[in-house]
């Protein structure tokens, strides 16, 4: 009885490492293709789509593209990390406060602006875009001055994004907000000096997330900055090289491209997975 | 359940009516017992809290009504006066020279930003009203007034709030109301590509586009619209529902007793939320392409003659994107999964075990049912993420195939809102697009809205301790 109850186990577990391993195989696939997509030599072989997947002769050829001068990609490439380094600072900071007040205080219309909001959220973003991008143009900032108008687009509406931080403040017993009032202490002493210090994983949490998105941003970041090729950002500027058939030899070149993006943002997320974990378990069970 | 929502709804608007006729009163009883600096701050914003020292409040309220009546002169009501008629004047070519008319789109926005302004006034006008009322009773209590520094000092106490939200506020204001209000007036408007500002007018036209977006004739949007909902039902309910239970399998998988190196496992599937997805997801788009390394394997071993159509053919697509978008959600799935299967309790199972359950059963009766209940929210908001989800189906097909019997340049795989963003970029036909996202609203506003109230954790959030 207990022998066989083992080797079902072992039996069981086998076949557990077995679709594990199939899954890391499929899971796995994609990015062990573009990392050696990218060091496909464009000299000797083709930039475009071939039909095997390591390349006959490895070479730099498309890294070393990048950085030629013949295309910007430094500078898209500095536009992304200028606006995902702004984007974190303000919508962090902004996203704290909302959380702050919306858990913490009670006063008037409360209830309705929360209401508001979950509302707001509802139309799909892409409905404002025209109208965005004529509200940037009065500013003058939009093909030249886009990269301060997309940090100003998306750190303006970043306070709707309050849900997981809020629920987070929720979990800090009040009590302790009240012994701090008691003994003195303002409100705005308390959000500086105790419930800040104690949320560092929510924090940095919504950091992360911050940061993450404007490497993804292709819809409104290329509406902005149309046809102004010094203010794309990552995303629009090596999309192009993937859809317009002009850019068919540049496949191994996005590839390229797309490993010097992926290597830091996975890096980083990596580091800082433990938070990202508590942020999305905590929101899911909220809702 | 209706029915009590209904009710609650009635008691919402009936508290609100009754705080509009208490507002009313509130104006009336301040003027009659007011004294004359107060009667006097009804024309002349903070006039009564200036002479009663109140100077940092009261100007504030005097700055505000300049602020208005400087905006209004200068700017908003040459927008405003318009905006019944959008304009009349066209442009107009006079010899080589371009005289410009009214501008239709500056005239709408700017309108919709000046009945805002208006709208803030009056709220501005009766908080000075309350204002002035809410000293006069202090003084005739015969308490003190605060002092400057202590109404100013109380933006980081008592009114710590209005500090933390003032900008956050603000900015939703200006770049996501004011927005929102102006593409809903637009869904009442014929501002398409035949009538562009500048150079041409467009003006109201009623209920005229979602009449042409109901209609089944030849030039209606009908029958596209149909599709593309129905598509945008079909996609968002197995991205939903496929990548939930497998990822929940998943995360059992790697949970379960015996089995090593946890962390590597999660760790290489994390992997896929940490790459961008523009990286990961044009790649796997070209990899599946006619061209692309799976047919160029496949055809090489003999496998297949011709390419496999994967983006090309419609119901290919549609299913290569709900295969693909697996690789994308299981890995959220299991790291949330992962978290909870944690807090059921080990007891539980203990006990199934002692009376013979096998895995399926106890999956079956405590897992899931566990599982379901804790993540109800979390699965609705799946759901109406996927009814939006426009970065998976952009970077992969772009709406693609196309197909010659859709209106509105929609292709076979297009959800509501990628179509929504082609007829912006695209054909600029501004006002379809408008109708569209007024019923992506709609149709995310019925299952946010109305099938949360149904979640039996929303319901009963006892119920599962």
């Amino acid at each position: 009885m207990n022998k066989s109850y083992k080797t079902k186990r072992a039996i069981g577990n086998a076949i557990a490492y077995i679709v594990l391993i199939l899954i890391s195989i499929i899971w796995l696939f994609p990015f062990v293709g573009l990392v050696l997509q990218s060091f496909r030599s464009y000299a000797t072989e083709y930039g475009g789509m071939v039909d095997y997947l390591v390349p006959k002769q490895f070479s730099l050829d498309n890294y070393t593209f990048l950085f030629s001068g013949e295309t910007n990609y430094i500078r898209w490439y500095a536009n992304t990390l200028v606006i995902a380094f702004f984007v974190t600072v303000f919508q962090t900071i902004i996203i704290l406060c909302v959380s702050y007040a919306l858990s913490r205080m009670r006063f008037a219309g409360r209830e309705l602006l929360m209401r508001f909001w979950l509302i707001l959220g509802l139309f799909p973003g892409f409905l404002t875009m025209i109208c965005l991008y004529f509200l940037l143009k009065q500013f003058g900032l939009t093909q030249a001055g886009a990269i301060p108008g997309l940090i100003l687009v998306s750190v303006a509406s970043s306070g709707m994004g309050y849900y997981v931080c809020k629920g987070y403040f929720d979990t800090i017993p009040k009590a302790l907000d009240e012994a701090a009032r008691i003994d003195g202490a303002t409100r705005a002493r308390i959000f500086f000096t105790m419930i800040i210090p104690m949320s560092k994983p929510i924090i940095i949490y919504t950091a992360l997330v911050a940061f993450m998105a404007p490497w993804c941003d292709y819809v409104f970041a290329s509406y902005v900055a149309f046809g102004h090729d010094q203010s794309y950002n990552v995303a629009v500027a090596m999309t192009r090289w993937v859809w317009t058939n002009d850019y068919q030899g540049y496949f191994t070149r996005f590839c390229a491209g797309g490993v010097l993006i992926a290597i830091p943002v996975t890096l980083l997320f990596m580091f800082l997975q433990k938070y990202y974990v508590e942020g999305v378990t905590g929101g899911a069970v909220k809702g | 359940m209706a029915g009590s929502t209904g009710k609650k709804k009635k008691n919402n608007i009936g508290t609100f009516l009754n705080a509009v006729k208490i507002s009313f009163k509130d104006i009336g009883v301040t003027f009659v017992e007011g004294d004359f600096k107060t009667r006097l701050s009804y024309l002349i914003f903070g006039f009564g809290p200036i002479l009663r020292g109140q100077i940092l409040i009261g100007a504030v309220l005097l700055l505000l009504e300049v602020l208005f009546f400087w905006y209004m002169a200068g700017f908003g009501w040459q927008y405003l006066s318009k905006i019944s008629t959008l304009g009349t004047v066209a442009t107009q070519k006079v010899g080589r020279k371009t005289v410009y008319g009214d501008n239709s789109f500056l005239i709408l926005l700017f309108g919709v930003l000046s009945a805002f302004a208006v709208i803030a006034f009056i709220t501005v006008w009766y908080l000075n009203i309350r204002e002035n009322r809410k000293e006069e009773l202090l003084l005739k209590s015969g308490k003190r007034l605060p002092s400057n520094k202590e109404s100013f000092l109380s933006l980081f106490d008592k009114n710590f709030d209005k500090t933390l939200l003032f900008l956050p506020v603000t900015g939703i204001f200006v770049f996501t109301v004011l927005p929102i209000v102006f593409m809903i007036c637009v869904a009442f408007t014929n501002y398409d590509a035949n009538h562009q500002a500048p150079s041409n007018l467009f003006t109201w036209v009623g209920i005229e586009n979602f009449k042409n977006l109901v209609s089944f004739g030849t030039e209606g949007f009908g029958p596209t619209f149909l599709q593309v909902l129905a598509w945008t039902l079909v996609w968002a309910f197995f991205a939903t529902f496929i990548d939930y239970f497998l990822g929940l399998g998943v995360a059992i998988l790697i949970n379960k007793k015996g089995i090593r190196f946890k962390k590597l496992w999660r760790t290489i599937l994390v992997m896929t939320i940490a790459v961008p997805q523009f990286v990961s997801l044009l790649y796997i788009m070209k990899m599946f392409a006619n061209d692309g390394l799976i047919n160029g394997y496949l055809i090489k071993w003999g496998i297949i003659k011709n390419a496999i159509p994967f983006w090309t053919d419609p119901t290919l697509a549609k299913i290569t994107i709900i295969v693909v978008n697996i690789w994308i959600g299981i890995p959220y799935l299991m790291l949330i999964a992962t978290g909870l299967l944690m807090n059921i309790p080990e007891d539980l199972y203990e006990s199934a075990r002692i009376d013979g359950a096998n895995g399926w059963q106890m999956f079956k009766s405590i897992t899931l049912p566990y599982m379901l209940f804790v993540t109800g929210p979390f699965i609705l908001t799946q759901f109406t993420g996927n009814l939006n989800n426009f970065n998976v189906i952009y970077l992969l097909t772009q709406g693609k195939p196309q197909s010659m019997s859709l209106a509105g340049n929609a292709g076979n795989t297009d959800l509501l809102v990628t179509w929504l963003y082609k007829m912006t970029v695209n054909d600029t036909n501004y006002k379809m697009a408008a109708v569209i996202g007024i019923m992506v609203f709609i149709v995310t506003a019925i299952f946010a809205l109305g099938v949360y109230g149904l979640l039996p954790s929303v319901k009963d959030e006892e119920g599962f301790q």
